[in-house]
């Protein structure tokens, strides 16, 4: 039985943890400025956090705030801990910032530390380095969040080579972002802080909507 | 059981899986230095040629309104459908498509003036595959950087275990571009003569482009190109460094592990990921050795090709079909003397051996690493 | 020299995204590698971009950076021997 136990959604400079309001910035706070300040509420020192593009730290923080008050990373087996990312937009914004670094032949400074993030499964590397998760990884890219594809992929590698999962959306965009992240176990958890819903489509894209 | 089945390659070496095949048993490189049109530089990389290309495309479709890898995606998947009959139009037929950067050249300047700018998104490229050829699903899209050609031939091979659909054709592709020469340019990555997998010697990489298309399917009459199919393959990440490949090679290792290789003497050949970087080969021939494999023999067949991103992880798997039946070990050009701390044994000449099945295995940034383990039915 | 070094520090802080680190907490003397500020190889590679960008220099074997980078005192030091401002 493939459960979801818990599961975070940041949009509008807000988060919410299984539904519940958690943290938010002022409205008109840009991305990095909420990126900070929500890295700052969670009291944790991370380095590597500050060296992330943005898409990263998105990924990063949703999946900080996912796993709050739970046992999942000391509960799993994390060489069977999969990791399935989606988004729409792969990698466009840091792509641009290294586009625009070689643009100009007079100006020409292309920067390995930019160049690095113009792949989109960095985000799942990162997540994989801060908590040591070396099972499946997968990341796609559709054109909106996909539920049906997210839920059915992450049943096959849970079938297949994984007992545990973090799976969701992590988008940065021109004008919007949003990342949602949800985790997913095939045993029976008896930690009291989590809930339980089954991994289906329907329920995915329930809580997904529900915030 | 899951067969790995028709195929093309589009590379610097022919539009055919033939003549690719047949290239390099010619020791043809797609590796060469080359000039480009954004830099006076002189780069050592693989190019696909433009005067062949547009002479095919503009056979079946207007240039002006196709990007480039859009225009080689279409003729490889093309050539595909062609050879084994798959309806697009069927429920139980996907494409999945691999792809580091899909159209990168879009983000340049002037660029494509009939084309639409959204087709940088790669849903959107994708969907252009869809329009044209009438796939009645959403292709799905990956991009986990350099493992994605041999990952997405891994979930065809999950999706049709669990009955979802019978044929996944699996479309590989990258182009050359300013944008990742200039990327692995700043990671001082790059090799100025055409690269030398696992060699003392080694530098670095060379980049190549290429477009390469397989079916994967459970229809048996399907599987007669190589009565080969996929008997496992899994991915796994070192948890280490987001661009360093693990030192102990921990992630390829864990593939590796898991691949459930019975008979070890059964196994011709490991198609590694060799793309002749110093860390990266080091990390291969440890992960190698720690997985009791030291005694199978290994190629990379970057020095032939380069690195052609998205496109490797198919290409590779289906130059390895070849070898499997043709019974044929493809030399690992540009290898000259071991320059690796793990113990493996690079093949230095082209070799005929009788074998049953290979491994195929890729690595990439982010910590990623495949591995799948292909055999004769 | 201390003057560059302080400006170094700065530079290097923002160029290496070093949020956490203040410039007084920068040995000019302590190895910028290894257990120090925690860099890493990509940081190795943009520490060549800066000496590019803000100081003109061009180092065209990486592996020099090994000794150039060793602390910002060498660092410093291989500015003001090579460097055009």
């Amino acid at each position: 039985m493939n459960n979801i136990i818990s599961y975070a959604h940041i949009k509008n400079n807000s988060v919410s943890i299984n539904g519940t309001p958690v943290f938010s910035s002022e409205k008109n706070a840009t991305l990095p400025e909420f990126l900070s300040e929500a890295y700052k509420s969670m009291e944790i020192s991370y380095p590597k956090f500050h060296k992330m593009d943005l898409q990263c730290k998105l990924g990063f923080l949703c999946t900080e705030f996912a796993l709050q008050n739970t046992a999942f990373i000391s509960e799993n087996d994390l060489t069977k801990t999969a990791i399935v990312i989606s988004n729409s937009a792969s990698s466009l914004q840091t792509d641009k910032l290294h586009q625009h670094s070689i643009d100009d032949k007079t100006n020409y400074f292309p920067s390995p530390a930019v160049f690095v993030y113009t792949l989109p499964n960095i985000s799942i590397g990162e997540l994989a380095i801060r908590h040591k998760v070396t099972g499946e990884n997968a990341f796609f890219v559709s054109k909106k969040f996909d539920a049906h594809l997210l839920v059915n992929y992450t049943e096959l590698v849970l079938h297949d080579n994984a007992s545990s999962a973090i799976c969701g959306w992590v988008e940065v965009d021109d004008t919007a972002y949003e990342a949602f992240i949800f985790l997913v176990e095939t045993k029976n958890n008896t930690n009291k802080n989590t809930i339980f819903k089954p991994l289906n489509q329907l329920v995915v894209t329930q809580i997904y909507n529900q915030t | 059981m899951v067969f790995a089945s028709y195929n093309n390659i589009i590379s610097g070496l022919g539009f055919s899986t033939d003549e690719n095949y047949n290239a390099i048993l010619n020791s043809e490189l797609a590796v060469k230095k080359t000039i480009l049109p954004f830099s006076i530089e002189t780069f050592c990389v693989a190019k696909i040629d433009e005067t062949l290309l547009k002479n095919r495309f503009s056979s079946i479709e207007n240039t002006d309104y196709y990007t480039k890898l859009e225009q080689l995606s279409i003729l490889s998947i093309q050539d595909v459908m062609a050879q084994s009959g798959v309806n697009p139009a069927d429920e139980k037929t996907l494409l999945i498509y691999s792809t580091t950067k899909g159209n990168i050249d879009l983000l340049e300047k002037n660029n494509f003036s009939a084309i639409d700018k959204n087709r940088i998104y790669l849903w959107s490229f994708a969907n252009v595959l869809q329009q044209h050829f009438n796939f009645k699903h959403t292709p799905v899209v990956l991009s986990n950087a350099c493992i994605s050609g041999l990952l997405a031939i891994i979930i065809a091979k999950r999706y049709i275990e669990s009955g979802a659909y019978n044929n996944v054709i699996v479309c590989g592709g990258d182009i050359l571009s300013e944008f990742t020469l200039s990327g692995f340019k700043s990671f001082n990555a790059l090799s100025n003569e055409p690269s030398k997998p696992f060699d003392t010697n080694r530098v670095g990489i060379n980049l190549g482009e290429a477009v390469s298309t397989i079916l994967i399917t459970n229809n048996k009459e399907l599987a007669k190109p190589y009565e080969a199919q996929i008997i496992s393959g899994f991915s796994a990440n070192d948890a280490n460094h987001i661009s360093g490949p693990s030192r102990t090679g921990d992630g390829l290792f864990q593939c590796l592990n898991q691949l459930n290789v019975t008979n070890k003497t059964d196994i011709g050949f490991i198609s590694a990921h060799g793309t002749a970087t110093p860390f990266n080969d080091e990390m291969e021939s440890i992960a190698i050795e720690r997985a009791e494999l030291s005694g199978v023999p290994v190629n990379s067949l970057k020095g032939y090709y380069g690195h052609t991103l998205g496109a490797a992880g198919v290409l590779e798997t289906i130059l390895s079909l070849e070898s499997l039946k043709n019974q044929t070990l493809i030399k690992s050009e540009g290898f000259e003397s071991l320059g690796v701390s793990g113990k493996i044994s690079v093949i230095d000449s082209f070799e005929k051996k009788s074998f049953q099945s290979f491994i195929k295995t890729a690595s990439g940034f982010g910590g990623c690493n495949a591995a799948a383990l292909f055999s004769k039915i | 020299m201390d003057a560059l070094i302080e400006k170094l520090k700065g530079q290097i802080i923002e160029q290496l995204n070093l949020a956490e680190v203040k410039p007084e907490e920068i040995n000019p003397d302590s190895p910028l590698f290894g257990d120090g500020l925690g860099l890493d190889s990509i940081d190795a590679l943009e520490l060549i971009v800066l000496l590019e960008k803000h100081y003109g220099i061009k180092i065209e074997d990486p592996k020099d950076g090994k000794t150039i980078f060793q602390s910002l005192r060498t660092m410093a030091e291989y500015i003001k021997a090579n460097g055009k401002s």
